[in-house]
């Protein structure tokens, strides 16, 4: 077996405000088919954490069952992570975040196990706007059981045994949008120019960060006739802007025409900048942000880009009002307060 | 960018960083991989088809191949590529039955070689096989030139020298030993087709006007001519405190040998700072092991003699200032004179061509420091039948250099004698390009990359070896740790090939290469494309492999700096758009006398 990764790294790696290289946010070598979209995005997701010089002690990873939940082991090796029931991610996901809400969530998870068996779980999440990045790798089919369509595969799409998909498509990130998501975006393996600016953006978000990342299947969803091929997708993309994240405190340089830009600050201070904006679309108005999407959709485009955001959206904490504490921090006298504080409680309900 | 051709020999070549810096060009990876499997006698016949010495050169060889390899650009160190050359040839069969067998039908050609040395022996063997009479001439007794006068035993035991020196005798040269040419002119008289000289840099170099040197002359000796006179028993000891004058090999292998002669206070003194010594960095070592302290910034100013016998040395105190072009001189410090005692002095500043026995109204031209004219491709000189290589060519070098001056000067007599072109004639180098998939992470090499260390060469005890002149320091690798040291090549020569029709710009290699040298960007101009990078793309001797444009209209570039060959890409890719191929780089011979690409049958090792 000669299939192992050699540790040697390119000597002048440069390094991250926190003095580590790439290789500190790598993760185990992909056992995923060669040639997967979804080792890109994990591609994508280390470089985008390296450049942020995210500790990795400070994200937790989740994922539900599939290809695509199997890549947490493929990125962020020192990191928390969480291989969860398939389509319960979103559940462990709320529960871990309402015990510690210093970490970052990072959830992983593919067309299967959101649009399918994990459906119930997904859809709540968004509505409480959950804080953390979802990542959907999207191939348009189950790839780890011989490729059958999933509910992402479009209407009319042939599989790579001959056969045209029958069914509606599930959009997820129209989906999101109708569920009230307050960040909503949607890439593509093979354009990381996009896709780490816009998982940068997605992980300082406070709320839910909704991605859906057209991710070829090499092995059974690559064919003529699938609409979810490199082919297919490179031919039919259409973004609505170029993305750049611009960190806290970096100045900002580069200038673009008036009308076709926007800068978007986001809660930590950090901007996100949208350049060459698509013409009649505004990010920050959901209902045109929608009906672009349809529009696309109608045309048999694939939008891609930050679709629509609510850059000062609160999240499920904010709502429920809860400690600004982790759990794991909060000591007995905390925890009971003691026969005073139980009787203005129980006086209060008289 | 233009797409880069790799169509031309010369650019995976490069990508072979050992092969490319030997100047004889021997397959270095090819053998390594042969040692790797135990087969010895084949890495040996690699070796003796490209640099005729293996035994030799994997004691003594100055490795231009070690600096270079790839390897050491990723860790402290590079594979021990000299001393694995010692592995194959300290483990071998029976490589006579491999070599050319005489005799050789006759041509009809006769040809002189002068000197006994790497040069003429590397003519006389790519040449027998031809059917060229060939009449070697030398003043020692045996063959081997510089390989046996100035390399002492304890480096590079007799036996080894004789074997290889005599597999060449033996296919049938004309030796004329004890002979000291005396005169080219009769030389040229006599009915040779062709003359080739190879007679090395014999003139060691002195310290004529310090005062002292005529008065203590029987006590200071020049390095070149003491380590021969040594090698050929007309010395057989030193006093107890030598002094060594230089900074070179020799000096370390005059310090070296004093300290076996009866040496026992050795002190070597250069004149300009330690770290610019041009001594190897091994030899320094192993001198210092010996107990041999190295003084720097310290010119000689005078012989002390009293009572007509050398006392000792006074030296002057510098240190090293460069001017703003970088040209370094040494300027007095302005501390006092330091005094050294010594009995015996070598002096080993450097050695200089001479040509005393080359009369110069014979149309063989002359030019700066008394060398001749030579033609740096063919080796011709001005009178079209003689020919020049090794050090009498240009100057002090190496034995591998001298080796690969004999290949090219042995095929350009071979021309000149067929009456070809010297220039438009020379052959075009061999190359073969090799698949090396056999199955799914399955290749015909190693690919794995180890994380070893460089393993160390075991030596004798030093106090036994210090007894006896001939006793080999170095006891060469175990084949356990010729293995081990093996295994860290990176095999360059596979190459990684480049498809652009089948990619579909999946980028896989990009996220699975480990040393990020693959990068999928728009085309640019080289000094742009280089900070576009997936990593820094700074060492500019490594070429960019670019492909042509591609679906997206992006290009692919991949930096060869430090691509560790692990084939990883190639793995990845779903398409084949990558491959590993073996690259097979031959410098062409007169005549084959090895075939590198064919394996041989196991019952003939």
């Amino acid at each position: 077996m000669t299939y192992l990764r050699p540790n040697f790294r390119h000597p002048e790696l440069p390094k991250n405000a926190l003095g580590y290289t790439r290789q500190y946010y790598e993760g185990r070598l992909s056992t995923l088919c060669a040639g997967c979209g979804h080792d890109s995005i994990s591609g994508a997701i280390i470089q985008a954490c390296f450049e942020m010089a995210i500790e990795p002690h400070r994200l937790a990873k989740l994922s539900g069952i599939g290809c695509s939940s199997k890549t947490p082991t493929y990125f962020l090796a020192n990191s928390h992570g969480f291989n969860s029931v398939h389509g319960r991610m979103p559940s462990v996901a709320t529960g871990a975040n309402l015990a510690n809400r210093d970490l970052i969530y990072l959830g992983v998870s593919g067309d299967g196990d959101t649009a399918s068996i994990g459906m119930g779980q997904f859809v709540h999440a968004v509505r409480r706007n959950l804080n953390i990045t979802y990542i959907v790798m999207n191939n348009g089919c189950y790839g780890l059981t011989k490729g059958q369509d999933s509910a992402t595969a479009d209407k009319g799409s042939i599989n790579k045994t001959g056969v045209a998909n029958q069914f509606q498509t599930i959009d997820l990130a129209g989906l999101a949008m109708e569920l009230g998501a307050t960040f909503v975006g949607r890439s593509f393996s093979g354009d990381k120019e996009q896709l780490i600016p816009m998982i940068k953006a997605a992980l300082v978000h406070e709320g839910f960060a909704f991605i859906d990342v057209l991710s070829p299947c090499v092995t059974f969803n690559n064919n003529t006739g699938s609409t979810k091929s490199y082919d297919y997708v490179r031919d039919h993309i259409e973004a609505t802007a170029a993305v750049d994240y611009v960190p806290v405190k970096t100045e900002i340089t580069a200038q673009y025409a008036e009308g076709t830009n926007k800068m978007i600050r986001m809660h930590d201070g950090s901007l996100v900048e949208l350049h060459k904006l698509a013409p009649g679309w505004d990010p920050l108005d959901r209902g045109l942000a929608y009906s672009r999407l349809n529009e696309s959709r109608a045309k048999g485009e694939i939008l891609t880009g930050i679709i629509y955001m609510e850059p000062q959206s609160r999240d499920l904490h904010y709502m429920l009002d809860t400690d600004t504490r982790p759990l794991n921090t909060l000591n007995e006298a905390d925890l009971c307060p003691g026969q005073e504080a139980l009787e203005v409680i129980n006086s209060e309900n008289r | 960018m233009k797409a880069t051709n790799i169509n031309d020999p010369e650019y995976f070549h490069k990508v072979v960083d050992c092969q490319y810096a030997c100047p004889a060009h021997t397959p270095v990876p090819e053998y390594i991989r042969l040692i790797a499997a135990q087969r010895y006698t084949e890495a040996y016949m690699v070796n003796w088809e490209s640099n005729v010495f293996p035994g030799i050169l994997g004691r003594t060889c100055d490795r231009p191949c070690e600096p270079a390899c790839r390897r050491g650009r990723v860790e402290e160190k590079p594979v021990a590529i000299c001393r694995l050359k010692r592995v194959a040839a300290d483990n071998k069969g029976a490589v006579k039955p491999l070599m050319p067998q005489g005799p050789f039908p006759s041509n009809g050609k006769k040809i002189a070689l002068i000197g006994g040395g790497p040069a003429s022996l590397t003519v006389a063997r790519d040449l027998a096989p031809l059917g060229y009479e060939l009449h070697l001439y030398d003043d020692q007794k045996k063959g081997g030139g510089m390989m046996r006068s100035q390399i002492p035993a304890f480096r590079l035991p007799e036996a080894v020298l004789d074997e290889e020196v005599n597999y060449i005798l033996d296919l049938g040269i004309h030796t004329h030993f004890n002979h000291y040419v005396e005169s080219m002119k009769e030389i040229l008289e006599k009915d040779y087709d062709a003359i080739f000289v190879g007679t090395g840099a014999p003139r060691g170099g002195d310290l004529p006007n310090l005062p002292g040197r005529q008065e203590a002359d029987a006590n200071i000796h020049i390095g070149i001519q003491w380590l021969a006179n040594v090698a050929f028993e007309h010395t057989d000891k030193i006093g107890k405190k030598v002094i060594v004058l230089g900074g070179g090999n020799t000096a370390m292998d005059c310090c070296r040998t004093s300290r076996r002669l009866g040496g026992e206070s050795v002190t070597v003194v250069v004149r300009s700072p330690f770290n610019t010594m041009k001594a190897s960095p091994w030899e320094i070592e192993d001198a210092q092991r010996e107990g041999i302290p190295i003084l720097n910034n310290m010119p000689p100013k005078e012989f002390v003699v009293e009572n007509g016998k050398l006392k000792g040395v006074l030296f002057e105190k510098v240190e090293a200032k460069y001017d703003e072009n970088g040209r370094r001189s040494l300027v007095p410090t302005g501390e006092p004179d330091v005094f050294l005692e010594a009995d015996d002095v070598l002096i080993a500043i450097g050695q200089d061509n001479a040509f005393p026995w080359i009369e110069r109204d014979l149309g063989i031209e002359f030019g700066k420091w008394d060398l001749p004219a030579v033609h740096k491709t063919t080796f011709q000189s001005t009178l079209p039948k003689v020919f020049f290589g090794g050090d009498a060519a240009f100057g002090p070098e190496n034995v591998i250099t001298a080796v690969a001056h004999g290949h090219q000067a042995a095929i350009s007599i071979d021309l000149f004698c067929r009456g070809g072109d010297l220039q438009k004639g020379r052959p075009a180098p061999t190359v073969n390009l090799m698949q090396q998939k056999m199955g799914i992470h399955e290749w015909m090499y190693d690919a794995y990359v180890v994380d070893d260390e460089r393993y160390q060469v075991p030596h004798v005890d030093t106090e036994l070896s210090l007894k006896d002149r001939r006793m080999e320091v170095e006891l060469g690798f175990s084949p356990e740790d010729g293995f081990k040291e093996a295994q860290r090549c990176f095999n360059c020569d596979v190459q990684t090939v480049f498809a652009d029709k089948l990619c579909i710009e999946c980028d896989a290699c990009v996220d699975v290469c480990p040393t990020s040298c693959i990068t999928f960007t728009t085309n640019g101009e080289e000094e742009d494309l280089r900070t576009r990078l997936n990593a820094p793309a700074n060492v500019l001797s490594q070429d960019l492999y670019v492909s042509e444009p591609l679906p997206t209209q992006r290009v692919m570039i991949k930096d060869e700096n430090v691509c560790l060959h692990c084939g990883l890409c190639a793995e990845r890719c779903p398409t084949a758009a990558w491959d590993m191929k073996k690259y097979l780089y031959q410098v062409t011979k007169t005549c084959k006398v090895w075939d590198v690409a064919a394996p041989v049958a196991l019952e003939q090792v």
